[in-house]
Parts: C-alpha cells; sequence; structure tokens
C-alpha cells in the first residue's frame, strides 16, 4: 500500500485507472468511452503497460473533473466481475473497514 | 479563552472569501491542480483516500460551547456526523466536498473557527498544555504566548512558503503534557533565577521518518524577545532549509546537520540585528492580549465537600471514574475533568455530532462554557466545580465519554490511518479497536497501570508512536499489513524515543503482541508502583523481546 | 514577458544580458549575479542604470556593499513554493535599505501577490495574462495584518492599542 501516486507503471494483471473526482473527492474510475465512473463495474480494464499508459494519459489530462490519477490493480471473478487488487483499493471502493461513528 | 475582537474577525472573513474565490477558479478550471493544492493546503483541506478531509485549528486546544456547536453544524450539514480530533489538537472531518468548502468555512468563521495553516509549508496550529490556566503547577498561562505567536505568525508574508511544514509547542509546567521536545519549536516557560519567567527554547524535534529530541539554542529568552528570536528561528530556517528533498526538508535536519550550536549562532547573529525592532513585545501589546483572555469568576468553594466525599463513597463506579478521569485544579474547590473518546471497540478520537452538541450544554452548564481538545485525543472540561461532579458524570456516562480508561491501555492514541488516509501503508483504527476489546475489562486495564499506546499508519508518525510507551508503527509487506512495535519512548520533559522490539508482525497478531507486552509488563515489574515505562527503563528491551517472540 | 508596476503593465526598460553577452552602452542592464560580481568595478562606473538578478540561494548580504549603485534587484521564485526570495527581499528592504525597484521573477502567480507586496517587492513579472487583470483586486484582499513588515501597514497588534502610529521605523541594527 505504498502511495501509489509514487509508482512506476509495472502492469502484472489486470489495472484500472482511479482518481478522486475534483469537485467532492470522491472516488472514481476511468471508463472505456473517456469519461468517469463511480463504481468499479464500470470502469476500463486493461492488461497491458501499454494499454495503461494511454488510459492513465488521458484521465491525466482530465484536469477539470478528476486529480491524481493512477494505475490500480483489480482482480476478475470467473464471472467477470471487477474486485478491488488490494487492501487500498478495497478501502476507496467500500469506505472505511470501520464503523463511523454517528451513521447519517 | 481569547475572544476575537473585530480585527481577527475581519481577517477570518478576508480570508474565507479569498478561499471561496480559489475555490471557484480550481473548479472553473483557471488554477491547475498544481497551483490550487498549496493554497487548499493553507486552509485545512487535504484530498484523502474517499474525499477532501478539512482540518480546523483549535488553537491551544480552547473551544467555547458556541464553537463546539458551530463544529456539530458542520459535522452534520457538511459531513457524516461526526468529526475527529488529533494529535495537535486539531479536530479533521473526512467526508467533506471541495464545492462545498466555502459555505463551509464561512459558517465555521461565524464562530471564530478556520482551517488556516493546519497544513502546508507554514506555521501550523501552535499547541500547548490542554490544562493551560487552569493547572496547579503551571507557572502562567502559556496560551496568551501561544496566542501572540499565533497572531504574528498567521499568514505572515515572509513564512508562508518555507521549506516545509513547522510545528510549535508550549509549556509552562514542570511536567510537560504537550510533548515539546517533539516539535520543530518547543517552548518550556520557566523561571531563571532571578525569579523572572522567560522561555527555554528549543529546535529541531520532530518525530516522522528520521525522529529527533529538539536540542535547547536559548536557555533563557525574556518574554520581550519571543517574537523576535521565533523570527530570526524562521527566517534562518526558511534560508538554509533544504529544498531538494521533501524528506529532509523539516528545520530538524537542518539542526542536526548543522549541530545545534552552529544553528544556534546563526539565528542569534540574525536575531541580534531585529531584537530591538519592531518585534519587541512592550508590555502594552502584551496586557492587551492578555485582557481578552476570558477567566470564570470561580466561586468561593472547598475542596472535597461532604457531598462529593459522600457521592465517592456510595457509588463504585463514580468512585472509578472520578479516581482516574478528574484532576486537581488550581482553584480550591474545582476540578478538571477529562473525557474519554475512547470507549471499547470504537475509533478513538471521534465524537459524533450529537456527543458535541450535549458536551457544549454540559460546558454551558458546568464548565463556564468552555471545553479543552489534548493531543492525546480526549476532550477536557477545565472549569468544573467538585460538588457538581456526581451530576456532570451521569450525564458523561450517558453520552459515552465516561469510560475511565484515561491514561490507562485502553487510553490509545490513533491516526486514521489507511480506512482514511492517503499517506498511510496500513490501518491504526481497527488495530486500537481490537486492542481496546482484549483490555475492556477495567480491573486489567488499572492493573496495568499507566501506559500509552501510539499507533502511526505510516512512517510519517501522525500518531506519535515514536514516543508511546508501546509505539505500533504500520508498514506495508509483499502487499500485507505489518506492524513494527517500539517500547519505553515517552513524550514529556524526559522524552525520548522507544526501541524496537523486534520483528514486524502481521495485522493479525498485532493485539496478541500487545497482550504479550503487557503479560511480560505484570511479570517483570518490581511492583505495582512501577509503571511500565519505568520497567522497560529498568530491565531494557531484552525481557521483553524474548517473551514476546518465544511462540512467535 | 508581464511586468506591473504601479499595479499596472509596464514597459521593461531594462535589458536582460545573458552571461557572456557584451554589456549595451547607454541602456539599463539587468545581469546575472555572477556576471556583476565578476566585473562589478567596471560596471558600476556606467552612467546607465543597472540591475542584477540574485538566486534565491545566495546570501543577501553579499550584494550589500553594490545596493546604493543598483537600481534594480531581481530576486527569483523557482516554484511560487520556494520562499527563500521572501526572506532575501525582507532583508534588503529592512535591512539594508535598498530603496530601488525590487521585482519578482519566476513562477509569479495572483495568490502571492500580497505576500509579495509586503515582503517590499514593488514589480512583478506576473506568469499569468489573467493575474495581470486582477492585480489590483490581488494586492487588496486583505485590511488587517497581524504583523509589521517594512511596508508601513500597521499590525494589529499595535492598531488595537489606543495609539495607531504607522510603523515607518525600520528595525534597526544594534549597535
Amino acid at each position: 500500500m505504498t502511495s501509489p501516486l509514487q509508482q512506476k507503471l509495472k502492469v502484472n494483471g489486470p489495472v484500472v485507472v482511479t482518481a478522486n473526482r475534483l469537485r467532492d473527492g470522491a472516488v472514481v474510475y476511468r471508463t472505456a468511452d473517456g469519461t468517469w465512473t463511480n463504481t468499479l463495474a464500470g470502469a476500463a480494464v486493461v492488461t497491458t503497460a501499454p494499454a495503461a499508459s494511454e488510459l492513465l494519459t488521458a484521465a491525466l489530462a482530465d484536469k477539470l473533473r478528476a486529480v491524481d490519477a493512477y494505475v490500480a490493480p483489480v482482480r476478475l471473478t470467473p464471472e467477470q466481475e471487477i474486485l478491488p487488487g488490494n487492501l487500498r483499493e478495497r478501502i476507496r471502493a467500500q469506505g472505511p473497514t470501520v464503523a463511523l461513528p454517528g451513521a447519517a | 479563552m481569547y475572544v476575537y475582537d473585530d480585527f481577527d474577525r475581519t481577517l477570518v472573513g478576508e480570508r474565507v472569501r479569498e478561499f471561496r474565490d480559489q475555490v471557484g477558479r480550481r473548479l472553473s478550471g483557471e488554477l491547475s491542480e498544481d497551483e490550487f493544492k498549496p493554497l487548499r493546503l493553507m486552509n485545512g483541506v487535504y484530498l484523502q483516500l474517499h474525499a477532501y478531509m478539512l482540518r480546523i485549528a483549535i488553537p491551544y486546544g480552547t473551544l467555547s460551547s458556541a464553537q463546539l456547536r458551530t463544529l456539530a453544524h458542520v459535522a452534520r450539514k457538511y459531513d457524516r456526523n461526526y468529526g475527529h480530533f488529533t494529535t495537535r489538537q486539531n479536530i479533521q472531518f473526512n467526508w467533506i466536498k471541495l464545492e462545498q468548502l466555502p459555505d463551509a468555512t464561512a459558517d465555521l468563521a461565524s464562530a471564530g473557527l478556520h482551517g488556516m495553516q493546519t497544513s502546508g509549508n507554514c506555521v501550523r496550529n501552535i499547541t500547548t498544555d490542554q490544562w493551560a490556566g487552569v493547572a496547579p503547577d503551571e507557572i502562567e498561562d502559556a496560551r496568551v504566548w501561544a496566542e501572540l505567536l499565533r497572531q504574528h505568525l498567521t499568514l505572515h508574508p515572509e513564512f508562508s512558503f518555507l521549506p516545509r511544514k513547522f510545528k510549535i509547542a508550549l509549556t509552562a509546567s514542570a511536567h510537560d503534557r504537550a510533548a515539546v521536545k517533539v516539535h520543530d519549536i518547543g517552548l518550556r516557560m520557566h523561571r531563571n533565577g532571578a525569579g523572572e519567567v522567560g522561555f527555554e527554547v528549543m529546535v529541531g524535534g520532530g518525530l516522522g521518518r528520521t525522529p529527533f529530541i529538539a536540542k535547547t539554542i536559548k536557555p533563557f529568552l525574556p518574554k520581550r524577545d519571543l517574537l523576535s528570536y521565533i523570527e530570526a528561528v524562521l527566517r534562518t530556517y526558511n534560508q538554509y532549509g533544504r529544498r531538494d528533498n521533501i524528506y529532509k526538508a523539516r528545520i530538524k535536519i537542518l539542526v542536526h546537520e548543522l549541530g545545534a550550536e552552529k544553528f544556534g549562532r546563526e539565528v542569534e547573529e540574525e536575531w541580534q540585528s531585529i531584537k530591538d525592532g519592531a518585534l519587541a513585545l512592550d508590555p502594552a501589546v502584551v496586557a492587551d492580549i492578555a485582557s481578552r483572555f476570558k477567566y470564570p469568576r470561580y466561586q468561593t468553594l472547598a475542596d472535597n465537600p461532604p457531598e462529593l466525599a459522600k457521592a465517592r463513597a456510595g457509588d463504585h463506579r463514580f468512585r472509578l471514574w472520578l479516581d482516574n478521569s478528574v484532576s486537581n485544579h488550581k482553584a480550591p474547590g474545582y476540578a478538571i475533568v477529562t473525557l474519554s473518546l475512547k470507549p471499547v471497540g470504537a475509533p478513538p478520537g471521534d465524537t459524533t455530532a450529537e456527543q458535541m452538541d450535549a458536551i457544549a450544554d454540559l460546558a454551558d452548564r458546568y464548565s463556564f462554557g468552555e471545553i479543552r481538545v489534548g493531543h492525546e485525543q480526549n476532550l477536557a472540561l477545565p472549569h468544573v466545580a467538585q460538588r457538581d461532579l456526581l451530576a456532570l458524570w451521569r450525564e458523561l456516562d450517558a453520552i459515552g465519554v465516561a469510560t475511565p480508561n484515561v491514561n490507562l491501555i485502553s487510553d490509545i492514541i490513533a491516526c486514521p490511518g489507511l480506512d482514511y488516509c492517503s499517506l498511510a501503508n496500513a490501518r491504526s483504527v481497527p488495530v486500537a479497536e481490537e486492542i481496546t476489546r482484549r483490555f475492556k475489562s477495567l480491573d486489567l486495564a488499572h492493573s496495568l497501570g499507566r501506559l500509552h499506546i501510539n499507533i502511526s499508519g505510516c512512517i510519517n508518525a501522525c500518531g506519535h508512536h515514536h514516543v508511546g510507551h508501546i509505539g505500533i508503527l504500520g508498514v506495508e509487506k509483499n502487499g500485507e499489513e505489518f506492524y513494527q512495535v517500539t517500547i519505553g519512548g515517552r513524550a514529556d520533559e524526559q522524552a525520548e524515543l522507544g526501541a524496537i522490539l523486534g520483528p514486524a508482525v502481521p495485522y493479525g497478531e498485532i493485539a496478541d503482541v500487545v497482550e504479550d507486552l503487557a503479560a511480560a509488563y505484570l511479570e517483570l515489574r518490581e511492583g505495582p508502583d512501577e509503571i511500565f515505562l519505568n520497567t522497560v527503563k529498568r530491565v531494557g528491551v531484552e525481557p521483553f523481546k524474548e517473551r514476546v517472540y518465544a511462540a512467535r | 514577458m508581464l511586468l506591473v508596476k504601479g499595479n499596472r503593465l509596464v514597459e521593461d526598460r531594462f535589458v536582460r544580458v545573458l552571461d557572456d553577452a557584451p554589456v549595451p552602452d547607454g541602456v539599463p542592464v539587468l545581469l546575472p549575479a555572477a556576471r556583476l560580481i565578476a566585473d562589478a568595478h567596471e560596471l558600476l562606473q556606467r552612467d546607465a542604470p543597472i540591475g542584477v538578478i540574485w538566486p534565491n540561494d545566495r546570501k543577501i548580504a553579499e550584494l550589500e556593499p553594490l545596493l546604493d549603485r543598483l537600481a534594480l534587484v531581481a530576486l527569483v521564485f523557482p516554484t511560487f513554493k520556494d520562499g527563500r526570495a521572501y526572506s532575501q527581499a525582507r532583508l534588503l528592504r529592512e535591512r539594508y535599505g535598498f530603496r530601488g525597484e525590487m521585482r519578482a521573477t519566476g513562477q509569479v502567480l495572483r495568490d502571492q501577490l500580497m505576500f509579495l507586496q509586503r515582503a517590499g517587492f514593488d514589480a512583478f513579472e506576473v506568469t499569468k495574462q489573467a493575474d495581470v487583470a486582477k492585480f489590483a483586486e490581488a494586492v487588496a484582499r486583505y485590511s488587517v495584518f497581524y504583523q509589521p513588515t517594512g511596508d508601513g501597514r500597521v499590525s494589529a497588534l499595535r492598531a488595537r492599542l489606543a495609539h495607531a502610529r504607522p510603523l515607518r521605523e525600520l528595525p534597526q541594527a544594534v549597535q
């Protein structure tokens, strides 16, 4: 969980590009049609470094909508469901692993 | 507590307007993220894992009930109904939206609250002992000097783009409750041989990647010279602090590389040119600021009134709390009440909006409308009449802030960790929660005595793990969470960094390790009067290491 | 290059001279620090005004002996986050009493203009066109200042006291 903002681009399996939405900081994922989605299910999944690089470059250029984009690992179930690929991404996708005080 | 005047209000209002403009320019794309980021940091706005985080300054940990209600309002309106009190006497909201921040900061400003300089490479919230003004052992109220410094260093044109963040803490008691020795500048108020009160100035303390204990460069600085001397330190740092490497940019590195003596001489040389200029504090200016601190009109009461003694004898739970969470006060018949924000199985330092409102009401009824925030992530009601303690306790108990575990093993200091923070390597909150569950028995916790556990989710050490009696540092190994344990650290006037116990252990074992350490302590201590820290001092790390790693 | 002085865009009358290039006669010139120091004796005999670009990692005290013959000192912000030149600026104005043009160069953005002005800069090589138009507004953002600098504004600490005398006295060196 070393901050992926410093990582070199190495792709060892399926990855997505993720960022935080500028206006509210929400976690978003880059889609295949050049926009952003709230859910992993809608994310573009790529498996090679060049593809990831291209996706990331487009994401980084989209500065008005999202910030601090980076490449994040995912894993695919046999049914092709996209799941977070490490604990940090799980927490980003699903929220803190602890109960929030005073749930709204 | 300090009461804002028109100058203070105007400045905060101008800041709110400026920030609204900056946010607008960022959202429209006129400002790039690179240009905007330092600006939002200087208003206390971080981008974290799930959302923006807003850090609000609570100068020297003092809040009015109106301010606490405003924090509750912000929690409800702009966040998810709770806030987190931090190790620097600030409060953090974790779910803030950038587009709502201009309104949130305007609401805060109406109560004299703001996030100015709670982040960024500038001087951060200046902290003191949360008992300042009421502690029996203090020389005088350090908050007056903290306020003079706060004003001087707010939006200071020369020092808003320092090499790195800068943290200042003050203490005015022999027993340092403000951890001054692990700050960039630590100021200890004390009397010299002639009976005058002044400051010992220590520089270069800090935790993080390369922890250091601060070094004294000025054993006695007269009050008059406080601003000019700090100016000289900052000017020296601004010019010579490293700018090439963010991990070597704190003043502690500069002091270490130059040596404290040489650094002190550089400061002295600069200071000689400015000490008698515009920054010399004349008594009128000091008196003016001091006059804005409103103190309660205490009644004339006796210590240990009969109703208190009776309550103590009559209610076992009340007695436990009284003996644990209530401390002596300067004024006879009064007490300082600590509110534990560390209930079993809950995130340390978190408070719901409902609790904040309830505590504000209790502050109005029992504490002259004032609340304190401690760096150990608990609150305090600083002006409670002893005869009111039973009634107060019942109400605190009802809202869940009366766990009698202050300073005990379950009174854990923890950063937000990987559940919230984009810098983290590992989680800290669930580790804290599990430890509190293991030690939920008050008998066990009391038998272990004073024992400070500090947990940080990464090397930035926001949980101050280096100076915990037991320090826990989250690290990452092959994508898994591991925890490095240190023991024997302390943050007070004898500040010391903890020593590594042994190899890091995985997430599933860290609570077991803490249990093993507790068991080892009970076995090794000379008697119940020897606290954990002193047992470690006496026997060293080895006996603990043996017992903890025997089966691992 | 967008030079702002007195809240408006002005022509830069100084010719920038690169390290080894010949120094043109009869025009104001802006020289790199190393060049000025190396050729000081010769250069300071010129009639036309001389300016220097002083790097932010070099002690400003070195410049002191030459100050009364300099018309312009340009200080550098390699990025706006590198605040060393703020200290240099204050020392130049308040310690050494420099009265010539003091220019901010490098990455000079709207949100630092207030700080720059308070530190004593009176000329700004503004990075963005849009910031030129907003210059006057940017330096009027605040009316309350907690700390004194050499800009003559009364600090809040002093203004609070009954007598709000302006801070025209600059810090004096102790004998």
